[in-house]
């Protein structure tokens, strides 16, 4: 068995050298018309080295198969070049280089073969019965475990203090701090059942490693330890559930008078950009008709409604710090969704169907440059549901400033109603008023 | 059962209707086979291979995310126009997301893991010769296998394959205008699971069926493996499900193709006003999650009972309470219908709704802690055997909790607000229903190797394998968490648009690397597993020395499974290290008449007969043991 094993790693080897030729004489080929970077030029150093110990192993293991790859080696490479020839558009460099890599991991899986052997040979010197090599491996696994658990516990402190503070930043609105609580009690429970239920089963592992003297111990239940198992998630569950559930409400369920009375912005998303706007002095956003929609006017805004006729247009989401604000939101096309990591507020945009999200900011940018420390600091509105190939760069910036800010910057902005809307508006309605008598003609005839 | 304590009735005649004359061709044996244990290999050989593609896609798009402003020209080679001057363009980005996706969920952990095990297990298991319907069962591996096939051409359409998202939310999905994958490559994704689902449906009735109807003589669904009830549910699941996601799909399909507009509504697409009125993407979200949610549990529940049963072998000790496995898997399959809506709390549903769904999916929280519990009593006092296999369960059980807790951020719906769709949800269902899956089908595969090839794998190389894997898995999704908590939105391109992202371009580097590493680990499985077909040490009988059916057939694969007449059980599966027997194991053939000195109380369930004899037999030792003294 053993020596059918050990002459199948021949036919590896034959293998590894056959392709280590065939790969091998096209670079020869080639090193004077290829643009050798420096990323291939490091490739080839390395492998080169690789060719020179596997070329040492050949010697010491005399070998008919690899012989007899490497003749048929300059035909193959032969091909090789043509095809890369015919295609004129990727230089046979990138193939070279993509064999070496290919190489590489083939050399390694060598070498894991060759440890396997070594690792064998060492068990049969030792004089190790089979079923004696096998405890042996157990064993192993078991103090890995235990590693496995030390490592396990400083990863998770590693991650927390590393990345856990460079990730979790103090919410920039109201609701948001009652969902960073939240966020704070679960994180808490979860890494203590996290922490102690590893410990349990890698220290269990390690703990109870098979020995041939003893037996396990027959255990097949208990009715009051899995009661207690049950009962105490149960517990912490519903506590958690109804603390989430009341934030939940909290944030979703404002009543309608408070909705109307915070400022009105509407958010529209596109392929993939987003178009604002406010509600102007009257505080309502005029309505809108997707059939209505034209080049001039993208959000197909009816300018018959009274409220439009003030609605304004803005670059960047501005908003008075303090103030409660209430987002409307659309899409002209596929799903997107309006997220704002910082002021923890996620809602899709739905063609068809607005969505709403009410927020009461409750730091200026300003504020939240010094809190984080970084005076280029941005909130940002991002995309998180994927809506084509620009998904990835579909951003606004959103501004928090005071209450005299914003109302200085509110009066830059100009209204959606300018001048090619309106002349586009008079068009329309013309052109409607003669399709109606049309319509009205039509009627007559057909009755 | 009154015949516990007596010897095994000898005159049970199986009906056998194999016809020993027949000569098998290459065709009927390895191709068009009706043998279960063939289209259990079949599934699985399928199964493995399209996980090595779908993870060959995910490592085209980590190359993408770690190096996002380097061109590798090799790329161009074998991707042509998607790759034009060695750099991944966004919309085969998303396409590559998309397939990996569909293929990991539904092709390798839907049908590579349940339809291997429950073909292979279930006859196995129960003592059955075959499936109850072994045509029905060949007919839902070559639609599988045709689904394959399908998902797989769409890479050679122009227009290219689906790239919507694994879950497909139209209009994205529906408008070719919007995204070039929604064309051909759409179509030819729903015909594909079309038939897919077509498949599982004709599998699930099949298992649920055998499993149902042809139990061996004594083995009473309490006596049944805990494998063999994870695959019970997860056909039910199966069963129910997947029609919902047909119904999705055909709609989908007639919004596509014939102008309805059951999901679409006030759409500007390029410019292009279109006459789509009154249909709802909320209505196709309902749909797909519906089967959605309950999939997932599909994915995990044959992982469940294949971890069970390995533990318990290898810990040499029973399941620790395994009427609570049973019944903490009842509880997951029931609650897994009623907790949908936790992928839409901001999807605009109505947030009553959300809150309604969040209470239901923190309770489903509570029976998958008990198995977890239950898992860790089990290994506890035991005398551990390290196998591959149980290093694997091992490693399965360690991922369930690392994403099992992170569901009650994302189960909770005010948390979930921060971190819907960003990659903390990425690393939460890749701990915790994509790796904790695919562990539990290595355990399976290891464990159950020798019954399906006759041969042993390599425990080094397993060993190998496992520890690469493991740590690597958790080197690509732990710190996904954190960018997750970020706000880093998933399925993004790239992350240098945005200046706050670029402090995770380095971390994006590592990861990558990890999941290359771990990716390349898979060569020596896959070395393993097929170099062992021909060159792996020959097994034993019962090379685990288990307890279950499926190690009391020849090793020699009969059609039909057992010579002779069907096993018979007389007890549960998981009597091992039971104090008072010589061995560490009793197999569910042997009787308690064989096995006085160490049967218990219990074991008669309340049988007043047999308990006299055991009575009698223990005061008969008594006066034995005293004579002695």
């Amino acid at each position: 068995m053993r020596l059918k094993g050990f002459i199948h790693i021949k036919g590896v080897f034959g293998l590894v050298f056959g392709l280590l030729f065939l790969f091998h004489s096209p670079t020869f080929a080639q090193t004077d018309t290829a643009s050798a970077t420096a990323d291939t030029e490091q490739v080839a150093t390395t492998d080169s080295s690789a060719v020179d110990s596997a070329t040492a192993t050949e010697a010491s293991s005399d070998n008919a198969t690899a012989e007899v790859s490497a003749t048929s080696a300059p035909e193959s490479a032969n091909a090789t070049a043509v095809a890369a020839e015919e295609d004129p558009g990727i230089p046979a460099q990138v193939y070279v280089n993509f064999f070496y890599y290919v190489l590489l991991f083939v050399l390694v899986c060598f070498i894991v073969t060759i440890l396997g052997q070594v690792l064998s040979v060492y068990e049969l010197t030792q004089g190790l019965k089979r079923r004696q090599a096998a405890n042996n491996w157990h064993s192993h696994q078991a103090w890995f475990f235990l590693v496995g658990l030390i490592v396990f516990l400083y990863g998770v402190y590693w991650s927390y203090a590393n990345h856990g503070a460079q990730s979790f930043r103090e919410a920039a609105t109201e609701h948001g701090a009652k969902i960073d609580t939240m966020f704070i009690i679960t994180t808490i429970i979860t890494t203590i059942v996290l922490i102690l239920t590893h410990i349990a089963l890698f220290g269990f592992a390690f703990k109870y490693r098979g020995s041939d003297k003893r037996k396990a111990y027959y255990y097949p239940h208990n009715n009051a330890l899995e009661k207690i198992w049950t009962i105490t998630p149960a517990v912490v569950l519903t506590i958690l559930v109804l603390f989430g559930f009341f934030t939940w409400r909290g944030i979703t369920n404002i009543p309608e008078e408070q909705q109307k009375e915070a400022l009105q912005i509407e958010i529209t998303a596109e392929q993939f950009a987003w178009n604002i706007r406010y509600g102007g002095r009257d505080n309502t956003v005029g309505k809108r008709n997707f059939k209505l929609t034209t080049p001039v006017n993208g959000l197909g805004i009816d300018f018959t409604d009274k409220s439009a006729l003030d609605d304004i247009r803005a670059g960047d989401i501005v908003l008075p710090v303090g103030k409660p604000v209430h987002f409307t939101i659309h899409s002209k096309d596929v799903l997107h969704s309006f997220y704002i990591p910082e002021f923890r507020v996620q809602i899709n945009a739905v063609p068809g169907m607005p969505t709403f999200f009410y927020i009461v900011p409750k730091y200026t940018t300003e504020e939240m440059r010094e809190k984080v420390n970084d005076p280029d600091y941005n909130f940002i509105l991002l995309c998180a549901k994927i809506c084509g190939s620009g998904h990835y760069n579909m951003q606004k910036k959103v501004i928090v400033v005071t209450d005299a800010e914003y109302k200085e910057w509110l009066s830059q902005q100009t209204y959606y109603f300018d001048d090619t809307m309106q002349k586009e508006f008079k068009e329309q309605s013309q052109s409607k008023q003669a399709n109606l008598v049309i319509d009205g003609n039509k009627m007559v005839s057909n009755n | 059962m009154a015949t516990t304590t007596t010897l095994p009735a000898a005159d049970y005649n199986h009906n056998d209707h194999h016809d020993h004359g027949h000569k098998e061709t290459f065709i009927t044996k390895y191709v068009f086979t009706q043998d279960h244990k063939m289209i259990a290999k079949q599934f699985l050989i399928t199964g493995i291979i399209m996980a090595f593609i779908a993870l060959f896609l995910s490592i085209l798009f980590r190359l993408q995310l770690a190096w996002p402003e380097k061109d590798f020209p090799i790329l161009e080679v074998f991707l042509g126009k998607w790759a034009e001057g060695g750099r991944i363009k966004p919309e085969f980005f998303l396409a590559l997301v998309t397939i990996h996706g569909t293929i990991m969920v539904f092709f390798v952990l839907t049908a590579g893991l349940s339809g291997t095990f429950s073909n292979l297990l279930i006859p196995l298991q129960l003592g059955a010769r075959d499936m109850a319907a072994p045509f029905m069962n060949m007919l839902s591996y070559w639609f599988f296998f045709v689904a394959c096939v399908i998902m797989l051409a769409s890479f050679f359409v122009e227009s290219g394959p689906a790239s919507a998202g694994w879950t497909i939310y139209p209009p994205l999905s529906a408008l070719p205008t919007a995204i070039s994958g929604s064309g051909t490559g759409m179509t030819l994704w729903l015909i594909s699971i079309a038939i897919f689902i077509a498949s599982q449906v004709m599998g699930g009735i099949n298992y649920i069926s055998t499993i149902l109807n042809m139990r061996a003589k004594g083995m009473s669904l309490w006596r049944m493996p805990l494998t063999i009830w994870s695959l019970l549910f997860t056909a039910i699941l199966g069963l129910l499900s997947f029609p919902v996601l047909v119904s999705a799909v055909v709609l989908l399909f007639f919004d596509r193709s014939m102008g309805t507009s059951f999901y679409l509504s006030d759409i500007i697409v390029q410019g292009q006003i279109l006459a789509h009125e009154g249909g709802s993407p909320i209505l196709f979200e309902h749909l797909f999650w519906f089967l959605g949610h309950p999939e997932v549990y599909i994915v995990i529940l044959p992982s469940f009972g294949i971890v069970s049963e390995v533990i318990s072998i290898n810990s040499r000790k029973p399941i620790f309470g395994y009427h609570a496995m049973v019944y903490s898997l009842l509880g997951i399959s029931v609650l897994s219908f009623l907790v949908w809506g936790h992928h839409m709390f901001v999807t605009g549903m109505s947030p009553f709704l959300g809150g309604v769904f969040m209470i239901t999916t923190l309770i489903i929280a509570v029976p998958s802690a008990v198995k977890v519990f239950n898992y860790l009593a089990t290994i506890w006092r035991g005398n551990i055997r390290f196998t591959p296999a149980m290093v694997f369960a091992i490693g399965m059980v360690s991922f369930f909790i690392s994403g099992g807790i992170t569901g009650l951020f994302v189960g909770n719906a005010a948390i979930d607000i921060q971190v819907h769709d960003t990659y903390f949800i990425v690393a939460h269902f890749h701990l915790v229903m994509g790796s904790a899956a695919i562990f539990g089908m290595l355990a399976g595969v290891y464990h159950w190797y020798p019954k399906m090839f006759g041969r042993m794998m390599d425990n080094r190389l397993g060993y190998l394998h496992f520890w690469i894997t493991f740590i690597g898995a958790y080197f690509v999704f732990i710190p996904m968490h954190f960018m997750g908590i970020d706000g880093v939105p998933r399925r993004y391109y790239a992350f240098t648009s945005f200046e706050f992202m670029e402090k995770w371009l380095s971390v994006n580097v590592f990861i990558t690397w990890s999941a290359i590493i771990a990716g390349l680990a898979q060569v020596a499985f896959a070395w393993n597993f097929f170099h062992s077909m021909k060159h792996g040490k020959l097994a034993t009988q019962n090379p685990w020395g288990a307890n279950t059916l499926e190690w009391t057939t020849p090793i020699e694969h009969i059609h039909g499974n057992w010579p002779g007449e069907l096993p018979t059980v007389h007890r549960w599966p998981y009597d091992y290290s039971k104090p008072g027997h010589s061995e560490d194991f009793i197999p569910q053939t042997v009787p308690y008449s064989e096995t006085m000195s160490s049967n218990l109380p219990h074991d008669f369930e309340g049988n007043p007969e047999a308990e006299r004899i055991q009575r009698e037999w223990e005061a008969q030792q008594l006066v034995v043991d005293e004579e002695g003294k």
